[in-house]
């Protein structure tokens, strides 16, 4: 690259990659959106509020016009990668392909503008909306109910542990402890703790998967359940899921089921056939609602038969007279996890998925899915120490120890690969592999772009034999390098101020 | 299938470079009798116009050309067309959780924004990169609050949101945890005596709202200094937090909460909506979900980073402050966008019209025989009516001219079963509640409901007992 003049001290070059702060584009006067006149008489705050309460200018409150604010965002939104930018085979994440329809279509007035306090008989669409989604949520786990109200991942966990905990103790007692695998997300141990058990972890065995003998010894009449993630953290599916459920269900216990990683299952198997009682799907995953980074997510919770007392109230329910209703007559429910019916935007994107490809394409996305992640497998396992060979699905995980032998490690891999425009893979999780490379391409990958990410990659390991500095310092084609995140813990500065 | 970058001759291709004949060999280590033998029984496929049509039904039978003065922790507003234009770029809102940051920074730098603008509204030192929603803000504020003190007990005014109670009953019910829920007076607000004897047995984390659900402001300095007399912690969810541009933020409050879908994000049948936290710096190692910090780079230039994580989940697992993962960064950014563009003069002027648009609609509603204010609290964009024995027939009425009236309280509070709670925001036009107004005088100055049409009133199944 040709060297910069340095320019004049009040010139900065690349003014795009320079924005400021929004607070520090101000100016008074400045304003971005005007009001419709005021069709009624004014009213004092003074007056109608007394004086003591009311407020003067908030300080630092930014000021800046119409412009300035598309600009700004737009500057900042070009320093962030997307999966409309490119590969992003971050394992477990699921970044697949987010439908522009769904967007469209959930931005629709009335479904956009109706408010959750409309009287049933003038909600019927979005109450249609809400039903339909279960009904195909249900299909595609085979269990019997779902419910739509949590708002994410970890609160659908929490929800079906909740029920795990309601259904124990009209048995007569809720019992102490969740069993979980180590290979698990930290979600599900924070997530069992709200619920009043214990946790105890489980180890997993030489092939990836929960030990039986282990689980045969843990699985006490004193445990409430057990929660898997099928297929595991590993990309790997437990082979062994009915003698789990037998083991479970023999002393009587419940299997709750992550399904966080239903991206390899949909269509080819439903989790109701393993034993699973109640389980959450991530529609942020899955089915496509966008990450948004970093939320909205989705999190339903399908259970069988058994458990569908138990589900959040409301319950969205078909009449025989052919309307749709939010049923409140729940006396066993769990009670409420979240306000309303839930991210109900994100239930309108996920049906315009399932609708978009209907039972075979959501099988032949699921068939790619795990086509791409055993073809990165395939064409990578020469190169890194691959800790757990049994086969995968839609994910692999690799391990970085040949590299850290040079004193490269997973997590500067991963910068390395920003620089050849690749999101990285997930790092240092799951926690049982040191040194974690969690690959997981989804189906939203062409053969083009898979063959460059594994050249990347082919071209990362070579440039850690030869030159290791310049991966270790990667990424170095970002508008910012490393950034130090010790000293943003140790002395936090949270927010901006004049 | 139109989503899908794979056509046969690479699929074919890829197989053959594993040595495989079929894609069904990947799943062939699934045993036999668990994977599926049939397709599964869904609608589809469609075409784009096909699901366009879809939802284009589902929202004409949504009532999109009704008027509509329900609030209750949803507010309508106009929403600047900037915001969804910007948060339809594919880099945002195509974007993962920002843990990679060099290739995030616009993220980080906007939720960095994000949580200044909510400290700057809420009055606090420090605020979060957002939570679920209102309702969970106010449940992770109190058990953040119960952290603090070690605390085991909570007190709840009653006049809290009805669905924020209960998602706070739902989140303690297993942590050991004594709720008592305080009843409210004649003002609407917090029964300051009954608090004052709550107190002196000893500290609690107190939950209030401001403006509570029934639009008013709670006595948050008296409140305030009667929990911390006991060494408790107050938290404050705040209803409506446009409020906060004209009024001053919770007086004495420890963490103040709430849902900022107010401000740039769609009422959407109740979400995603967006959840805030703000609290005192001394309490920020005790909050929940995602934190922003700003750093240096390896050049010394500024940039943004996840922070604090040590708190969180993926390090702590069961030890976390919350099992919270995701933040609604999305929403969080269209706050920050809206926030933006209304500016410090725009927002408070925002502000002034909800009050006038309330106030004027309360007026002129207490103007006709037989309907009353029913609290005397202060309020600001909702209010709270009385029309004994009328409510149903008069949103009935209303249903008829496509207006929905509010919301009957007795669906929350079977002591209120005469009054209605209205909310009229800048979107509310003096015709339509003028309109509203004209037919509140026809149906009061009919004779009084025959028993048979009271007696249809259904029985509340939602109440939350008290």
């Amino acid at each position: 690259m040709a060297k910069m003049l340095k320019p004049p001290s009040s010139a900065r070059p690349h003014i795009t990659r320079n924005e400021d702060l929004i607070f520090e584009l101000s100016a008074p006067g400045k304003v971005g959106a005007e009001l419709a006149p005021l069709d009624v008489p004014a009213a004092s705050a003074a007056e109608e509020l007394g004086a003591e309460l009311v407020r003067g200018e908030i300080e630092g409150f930014p000021e800046v016009s119409e412009l300035e604010v598309i600009r700004h965002f737009t500057r900042l939104s070009t320093w962030n990668y997307g999966v409309d930018t490119g590969l992003y085979p971050l394992g477990s994440c699921t970044m697949k392909y987010n439908p522009r329809v769904n967007e469209v279509v959930a931005r629709l007035e009335g479904v956009a503008t109706l408010h959750p306090y409309a009287p049933d008989e003038l909600a019927q669409g979005c109450l249609r909306v809400l039903y339909e989604t279960a009904r195909c949520l249900a299909e595609i786990t085979g269990m019997d109910a779902v419910s739509l109200q949590p708002a994410a991942g970890a609160q659908g966990e929490l929800t079906g542990i909740l029920m795990i905990r309601a259904h124990l103790a009209d048995r007569g007692h809720p019992r102490k402890t969740i069993l979980i695998p180590d290979s698990a997300h930290g979600t599900n141990p924070a997530s069992v703790a709200i619920s009043g058990y214990e946790v105890r972890n489980l180890k997993s065995n030489a092939r990836g998967c929960l030990d039986l003998s282990e689980l045969g010894r843990a699985m006490t009449e004193d445990v409430a359940g057990l929660m898997l993630t099928i297929p595991n953290t590993l990309g790997i599916f437990e082979t062994d899921i009915r003698k789990i459920a037998e083991l479970v269900h023999a002393k009587g216990g419940l299997l709750y089921m992550d399904g966080a990683n239903m991206n390899a299952l949909v269509g080819v198997a439903q989790p109701a056939a393993f034993g699973v009682d109640v389980m959450h799907l991530n529609l942020h995953k899955t089915f496509t609602t966008p990450h948004g980074g970093g939320g909205p997510g989705s999190g339903p919770v399908a259970v069988r038969k058994f458990l569908e007392p138990y589900l959040p109230s409301p319950l969205v329910a078909h009449g025989q007279d052919g309307r749709y209703f939010l049923d409140f007559d729940r006396a066993k429910s769990i009670g409420r996890v979240r306000s309303f019916c839930g991210n109900f935007g994100m239930a309108v994107r996920a049906l315009a998925y399932i609708l978009a490809n209907g039972a075979e394409g959501l099988r032949q996305t699921t068939e790619d899915a795990v086509l791409n992640a055993n073809y990165v497998r395939e064409r990578l396992k020469d190169l890194f120490a691959l800790p757990y060979d049994s086969p995968s699905l839609h994910e692999c995980v690799f391990s970085d120890s040949r590299q850290a032998a040079k004193g490269v490690r997973t997590g500067d891999i991963a910068k390395r690969l920003i620089d050849y425009g690749f999101h990285p893979y997930t790092t240092s999780f799951p926690l049982i592999v040191p040194g974690a490379m969690m690959i997981e391409p989804t189906e939203s990958a062409s053969k083009a772009e898979l063959d460059a990410f594994i050249e990347a990659m082919r071209s990362i390991v070579q440039e850690v034999e030869e030159d290791a500095e310049l991966v270790l310092k990667a990424p170095h084609t970002t508008r910012v390098t490393r950034l130090d995140e010790t000293a943003a813990a140790r002395k936090p500065v949270l927010r901006w101020k004049p | 299938m139109r989503y899908l970058p794979l056509c046969p001759a690479e699929r074919a291709a890829m197989l053959e470079t594993m040595g495989r004949r079929s894609i069904q060999e990947l799943f062939e280590h699934i045993p036999e009798p668990l994977r599926l033998a049939r397709p599964l029984n869904l609608p589809g496929p469609m075409s784009e116009p096909e699901i366009v049509e879809f939802f284009r039904r589902a929202a004409r039978e949504s009532s999109p050309d009704y008027v509509s003065f329900l609030g209750a922790g949803a507010y309508s507003h106009y929403r600047p067309v900037a915001v969804d234009s910007l948060l339809s770029r594919g880099e945002f809102f195509t974007a993962y959780t920002p843990y990679q940051a060099e290739i995030a920074q616009g993220t980080l730098q906007a939720m960095f924004e994000f949580q200044t603008l909510m400290a700057q509204l809420t009055g606090m030192d420090v605020a979060n990169a957002s939570l679920y929603d209102g309702s969970t803000a106010a449940t992770e504020g109190i058990l953040m609050a119960l952290r603090i003190l070690r605390g085991r007990r909570v007190l709840v005014a009653s006049s809290v949101h009805p669905e924020y109670r209960q998602v706070l009953r739902t989140y303690l019910q297993h942590q050991g945890v004594d709720i008592q829920e305080l009843p409210f007076n004649g003002a609407g607000q917090l029964e300051l005596g009954k608090l004052e004897s709550e107190v002196t047995r000893g500290p609690a984390c107190l939950l209030a709202q401001s403006p509570n659900f029934f639009g008013v402001f709670e006595p948050m300095a008296e409140i305030s200094a009667c929990v911390h007399g006991a060494r408790g912690l107050v938290v404050v969810a705040v209803a409506e937090p446009l409020s906060l541009a004209l009024v001053r933020p919770p007086s004495g409050a420890d963490i103040v909460c709430g849902e900022a879908q107010s401000f740039g994000v769609a009422v959407s049948y109740g979400g995603p909506f967006v959840g805030f936290l703000a609290a005192k710096e001394q309490y920020v190692r005790q909050m929940p979900g995602r934190i922003v910090g700003e750093t240096r780079d390896t050049k010394g230039r500024r940039g943004f980073v996840l922070t604090l994580a040590t708190r969180e989940q993926h390090i702590r697992r069961e030890k976390a402050t919350s099992n919270i993962c995701t933040n609604q960064s999305l929403c969080a950014l269209a706050a920050t966008i809206y926030l933006s563009l209304l500016g410090k003069r725009g927002l408070k002027a925002l502000a002034q019209q909800n009050l006038a648009k309330a106030h004027y609609a309360a007026r002129e509603l207490a103007a006709v025989p037989g309907v009353s204010l029913a609290f005397s609290g202060r309020f600001f964009n909702e209010f709270t009516v009385r029309v004994p024995g009328r409510a149903e027939e008069l949103l009935a009425a209303l249903r008829k001219e496509e207006i929905i009236g509010g919301l009957p309280l007795k669906r929350f509070y079977t002591e209120l079963s005469d009054h209605l709670l209205i909310a009229a925001t800048e979107t509310a036009r003096r015709a339509d509640m003028d309109r509203m107004v004209r037919i509140y005088r026809q149906v009061l100055s009919a004779n009084s409901p025959s028993r048979r049409e009271r007696g249809q009133a259904k029985p509340s199944s939602e109440a939350v007992a008290r």
